[in-house]
């Protein structure tokens, strides 16, 4: 296929991955304020903004981390690239470059949550917005319904399954970091009912919660990022989701027959999890190892740009 | 009863007599809108409407940040022409496109019409679409323009003519088979009691079209866009889409040692055939405008060389020029000794001093039309015109009169179409598409395309046109 075309639709699907992660973050949280009765404690807020990487243009550009801005700057701001709007906007810019290649459902489908974020955008009130990430949470389902059951799993589908699983692995590592480095108030606070109650938010926020339970029955925050990081086949753990790109890496080297050390980037995130364990990672500290799996994955990102969409 | 307010008003209407009866072909489609609710004819216009928003059959509007896109109206009235008529028109469009082939293919070469005195030489060599650099050239098969949509109006008689040729890249195509699929669910009784020529096979027909420009066995066929901000890109993908091939921006492709070359994931991949959706002087930054981002350094000297094939292929512009068009029934004189079947509006040339006074003298009568431009711009409409704007244009074709050309201002003809005021009668147009090979083939259907303003004539989407399906019925 073109290197722009797979360049479009590695990056379509990432976008839609990341509209799909941010509105959990949010739907999440706002939940999670009712839960503690915390609706006006607007310190809960700064989290997801933490969470998405970009406080530093939050801080630039809005002055209170207050529920109102942060939904917003989070759901509909042009100017930040990662709100959801500006997600979708420019995985369907993405889609829209290589239609020819999409199935029509998959395409009517962008399309459709295109239209939905524009005129939910442009009503420009940020009041009760809990359906509309719910929408936004159907049509990621909708997403990858449609990619796995009307696209032939060949270099397109590899491409696309390769961007949302590895945005997806660093969606979730985000959100074990900042619940863990910036949502502890003291130590005390550890495994407290209140903490089990953001605990659970977590996990609700990546669809884990009935899944955890069913192994773990308790909530124990040991657990949970045990969970979220090792598990082999929950389909959004850290690990699951290397392995799946990985997958996916591998059968786009395999058919493009490409000279390139790619593979070996994605090698080093496979052992970096292999050797580590909950253990270790508590002990060495969690943010230390989810900064250097970030790391990691930019290394790949970069490689895959230079292997795969460069001339 | 929708149509029992309804008049022809002394123009030709395409689906009704001027006693105010149906035409007998139109009848059983009639009956079906007759037996509608007003609220259910809407409701199902409604309908079809979302239906293209929804699958993005939309244009976007230039200069929006956001997005901001339109579809291109679709009314769901059909227009509709008998197997009699279309069986005219289609020797007429075989015919004129022939005669346009055999013409370009003549003054890249031998130029004898220009030596035989029938056109001008000054006329043809002085055309912004004469291209130099095509002088010598022999795509496959000598055929030059591979697609063509030919622009037909009607006279209050019903008499068609041709209006314009469109042979650099004819547009519209993909309305012609999206609206099928939307008039299909609107009535579809109506459809099937009425017999209606299928369109549907176009991308084959198109595809093999394609494929047989290349000798190779297995070609590789590309569509060149200019991207997905051009207003036809939806048409762009949907073609490469529904032939299945690639869709590739200049971008995408690189010339080396003779060849085009496709940048895939693979590496390169070598092009045989371009369908290419980019005007002539872009195409090739080496060969025409150097600042062009938009093309393929180096593309012309494969086409020379014959390792690609272009369709069309460069150089075709010249027979778009509107003062050239006035010479085609000469040229269908000149190369296949036949009169033209489908005639041309009778045309004056402001290049000639008898003509252009003339034009001068009657500008309030006349459409003026600038000789390059399309897509409704340049033109002045004589009987709708302000006195300044007729100044204007008197000045313009006394400072350039090579480029502006006149027409009596026809009596297009009208179809029944649904407005907010209820089905009244607009002025149409219509465009076929000619596929042009071995054999030439005539697309049995086309777009029709509707001015939705109570009595304007311009029909083009710029300018607030809509479309309709055309039912072209079986013998």
């Amino acid at each position: 296929m073109l290197s722009r075309v797979a360049n479009a639709v590695y990056w379509m699907s990432r976008y839609l991955e990341r509209a799909d992660n941010v509105a959990r973050f949010v739907h999440v949280n706002i939940h999670l304020m009712l839960d503690l009765g915390l609706e006006h404690d607007n310190g809960r807020w700064a989290p997801l903004v933490a969470a998405s990487g970009d406080d530093d243009d939050f801080r630039r550009r809005y002055d209170d981390p207050n529920e109102k801005n942060v939904l917003h700057f989070l759901t509909f701001d042009e100017e930040n690239p990662n709100s959801i709007l500006s997600c979708i906007h420019r995985a369907r810019e993405n889609a829209r470059t290589v239609r020819e290649i999409l199935s029509s459902d998959l395409w009517m489908a962008i399309n459709d949550v295109h239209h939905l974020a524009q005129k939910q955008a442009r009503r420009r009130k940020i009041g009760d917005l809990q359906d509309f990430y719910l929408s936004i949470r159907r049509a990621g389902y909708v997403f990858t319904g449609l990619l796995e059951d009307t696209m032939t799993h060949g270099e397109a589908w590899h491409f696309a399954d390769l961007g949302r699983m590895l945005e997806r692995a660093d969606k979730t590592a985000r959100i074990l970091d900042v619940k863990y480095f910036l949502l502890l108030p003291s130590l005390e606070y550890f495994d407290s009912p209140y903490d089990a109650v953001e605990w659970s938010a977590v996990l609700k926020s990546v669809s884990a919660f009935e899944m955890y339970l069913k192994q773990h029955h308790t909530i124990n925050y040991k657990n949970v990022a045990d969970f979220l990081i090792f598990h082999p086949s929950f389909p959004r753990s850290i690990l699951r989701c290397t392995h799946q790109a990985a997958r996916s890496l591998h059968s786009i080297v395999a058919t493009t027959g490409r000279e390139t050390s790619v593979e070996g980037s994605m090698s080093t995130i496979r052992s970096f999890l292999a050797d580590a364990t909950i253990e270790s990672v508590l002990n060495h500290g969690m943010h230390e190892f989810i900064d250097t799996f970030q790391t990691h994955i930019n290394t790949l990102d970069r490689d895959i740009g230079q292997t795969f969409f460069a001339d | 009863m929708h149509f029992s307010h309804y008049h022809t008003d002394g123009f030709y209407d395409e689906l009704f007599l001027s006693d105010g009866q149906p035409r007998p072909e139109a009848a059983p489609l009639i009956a079906q809108i007759n037996a509608l609710s007003s609220k259910d004819l809407r409701r199902r216009q409604r309908a079809a409407e979302l239906a293209m928003f929804q699958q993005g059959i939309t244009f976007s509007v230039y200069g929006d940040r956001q997005g901001h896109e339109k579809i291109i109206p679709f009314d769901i009235l059909p227009r509709i022409i008998t197997a009699q008529a279309w069986a005219v028109l289609e020797r007429g469009l075989k015919q004129r496109i022939m005669a346009l082939n055999a013409f370009i293919h003549d003054i890249y070469h031998d130029q004898t019409i220009l030596r035989d005195g029938v056109i001008p030489r000054d006329l043809v060599l002085s055309s912004a679409c004469y291209l130099p650099a095509c002088q010598g050239l022999t795509p496959p098969q000598n055929i030059w323009a591979h697609i063509a949509g030919i622009d037909l109006v009607r006279d209050e008689h019903g008499t068609f003519y041709v209006l314009e040729d469109n042979v650099r890249c004819p547009s519209g195509i993909s309305y012609v088979l999206e609206n099928r699929t939307m008039q299909k669910r609107t009535f579809p009784r109506a459809f099937d009691a009425m017999r209606v020529r299928p369109v549907s096979n176009y991308p084959n027909q198109l595809y093999q079209m394609l494929r047989g420009l290349s000798g190779v066995e297995d070609p590789t066929v590309v569509v060149l866009t200019p991207g997905m901000y051009n207003s036809a890109y939806f048409e762009h993908a949907f073609l490469a889409q529904q032939m299945g091939v690639f869709l590739a921006e200049g971008a995408d492709l690189a010339v080396s040692d003779g060849f085009v070359w496709l940048k895939t994931t693979r590496g390169l991949r070598k092009v045989d055939v371009i369908y290419r959706r980019i005007d002539d002087i872009f195409l090739d930054p080496l060969a025409f405008r150097p600042d062009s981002l938009l093309g393929v350094p180096g593309l012309m000297d494969c086409f020379r060389r014959g390792t690609v094939a272009l369709a069309n292929a460069p150089g075709t512009g010249v027979v778009d020029d509107k003062a050239i068009y006035a010479y085609v029934p000469a040229m269908i004189r000149y190369y296949l000794g036949e009169e033209a079947i489908i005639p041309n509006v009778p045309t004056y040339l402001c290049s000639d001093d008898t003509q252009r006074q003339y034009v001068l003298d009657n500008l309030e009568t006349l459409v003026v039309k600038a000789v390059n431009l399309s897509g409704g711009y340049g033109m002045l409409i004589g009987p709708k015109s302000t006195a300044e704007e007729r100044n204007t244009f008197a000045d313009a074709i006394r400072a350039n009169p090579r480029d502006y050309i006149a027409q009596p201002t026809l009596s297009l003809s009208r179809a029944p179409t649904l407005t907010p005021e209820g089905i009244e009668g607009r002025h149409v147009d219509f465009r076929p598409y000619v596929l042009s090979s071995d054999e030439v083939f005539v697309l049995p259907g086309g777009l029709t395309r509707v001015a939705l303003v109570k009595g304007s004539l311009v029909v083009n989407s710029s300018q607030g046109g809509g479309s309709k399906d055309t039912w072209i019925l079986e013998d």
